[in-house]
């Protein structure tokens, strides 16, 4: 009898050691910052095709000098401010990054705009490719932001949830990560211009 | 912060052609499924045409990213499902690429095919038409030659085997954490000797937070079943690319 009583014992030890969070805490902080690099490349990518779009639309629409400098100075701005996985926790870096890629959407737009006051790049094949490169790149930034968020979300709730809360304050003094938040209303929404 | 995002509810996967608004005759239906099953059978890669009758209020890429996750479409590791969405009420269009052809079918041919291909067809009505036109270019972009061909479809039957196995709980660490107890607990609690000493042993550990050992107990995915007459997907993962349009 004392024997099932010890197994017993012993194999809620072991399954309750399994859930106090050990490993998973680690994990699912990795996991967050994974996606935040995924957010980041992303990010990256769109500001790779800001040259393409620029000069897509030199050509038709050269008297706007004004809105293609201005989405050139955006992206170089944005390009500046990097943000690193162990800035995660840092609110104030995370709203500068947030901010200066806002900027960046704004330009962008501005210049995708364009077309209705030159209707000659509508059948700009290139610029047109570029316009469904650049949504294609605005969803996947939604969608990677989304995915961080969550993770974001998983994480936090792990390291506040009981019995969690408790291997996550001794064990790795865990404190919350930074969500990815809209800067301005509507900025989470993919700009979209219609042809 | 904005609270958790609600997910859309999303029809059944009920095949390679998942008619769930009713807009595709039976006779379209059996080539397109036909065409899609030999498809993969070739590649490994898996193709979707749904549609779908409500969109929920969700734009349709918004909807389309989380239809082909919740779906799986596409080996797992390999992420090579592509769909084709069409929301005839709301008369939207979109190609949904995997994350592992996004090199294949790059965005500016799924626009192409969206705008080129589909919509002229759905413009003029024929909604089946457009489809299959779609459904056409799409395989024409991404057959593969020949001789890929069996090395691809090899490799997606050794993924399916490799998923059906992994599926399961973490048992690694569960089992380490029980043999480290049984060593070092076990030799303690006969050393104590008395019935009734173990109950001072907090058991605040218990149970709630099973799903934190190991790392996956529900986390085995589906396995594809080419073979067989059911389709399901294969695990494959989505990251917002492709392109939309409308009509």
């Amino acid at each position: 009898m004392l024997n099932i009583r010890r197994i017993a014992l012993v194999t809620v030890l072991a399954a309750g050691t399994a859930g106090c969070g050990v490993n998973t805490i680690p994990a699912k902080e990795e996991a967050a910052k994974a996606k935040w690099a995924d957010v980041q490349n992303q990010y990256q990518r769109r500001a790779d095709l800001i040259p393409n779009l620029v000069s897509s639309v030199k050509g038709a629409a050269a008297n706007e000098r004004g809105t293609l400098t201005a989405v050139t100075e955006a992206r170089a701005k944005a390009t500046q401010i990097q943000l690193t996985g162990d800035q995660l926790r840092d609110p104030e870096a995370m709203k500068r990054f947030a901010e200066a890629q806002g900027e960046v959407s704004r330009a962008i737009l501005q210049v995708r705009q364009l077309q209705e006051a030159y209707p000659d790049l509508k059948t700009n094949e290139n610029f047109l490719q570029l316009q469904s490169q650049l949504e294609g790149t605005e969803n996947r930034i939604s969608v990677a932001r989304r995915d961080y968020n969550a993770s974001v979300q998983d994480y936090n709730t792990t390291i506040r949830q009981f019995p969690t809360a408790i291997t996550a304050k001794l064990f790795y003094g865990a404190k919350p990560l930074t969500p990815f938040e809209a800067t301005t209303p509507g900025a989470d929404q993919a700009p979209k211009v219609s042809f | 912060m904005s609270p958790a995002r609600a997910e859309p509810s999303f029809p059944k996967l009920e095949g390679r052609v998942t008619d769930a608004a009713n807009i595709i005759p039976a006779g379209s239906r059996a080539e397109l499924d036909a065409k899609l099953r030999m498809f993969e059978a070739q590649t490994g890669r898996q193709f979707v045409v749904a549609t779908i009758p409500d969109l929920q209020g969700y734009d349709i890429a918004d909807y389309g990213y989380q239809l082909g996750r919740a779906w799986g479409i596409g080996q797992r590791g390999q992420n090579n499902g592509i769909l084709l969405i069409v929301a005839p009420n709301e008369r939207r269009i979109r190609i949904e690429v995997g994350y592992g052809l996004e090199g294949d079918l790059p965005d500016a041919v799924a626009s192409s095919i969206v705008r080129n291909d589909i919509r002229p067809r759905f413009k003029a009505g024929d909604l089946p038409g457009g489809i299959s036109a779609g459904v056409d270019a799409v395989l024409k972009q991404l057959q593969l030659p020949p001789d890929q061909r069996a090395a691809a479809a090899a490799r997606a039957a050794s993924e399916e085997h490799r998923s059906a196995r992994s599926s399961g709980p973490g048992v690694g660490t569960g089992l380490v954490i029980l043999l480290i107890l049984v060593f070092f607990v076990l030799p303690l609690l006969a050393r104590s000797g008395r019935r009734g000493s173990v109950s001072g042993v907090p058991i605040i550990f218990w149970p709630g937070s099973f799903g934190g050992g190991g790392g996956g107990w529900g986390s085995g995915g589906g396995e594809s079943s080419s073979g067989s007459d059911s389709f399901s997907g294969g695990g494959g993962d989505f990251g917002g690319g492709g392109a939309s349009g409308d009509w």
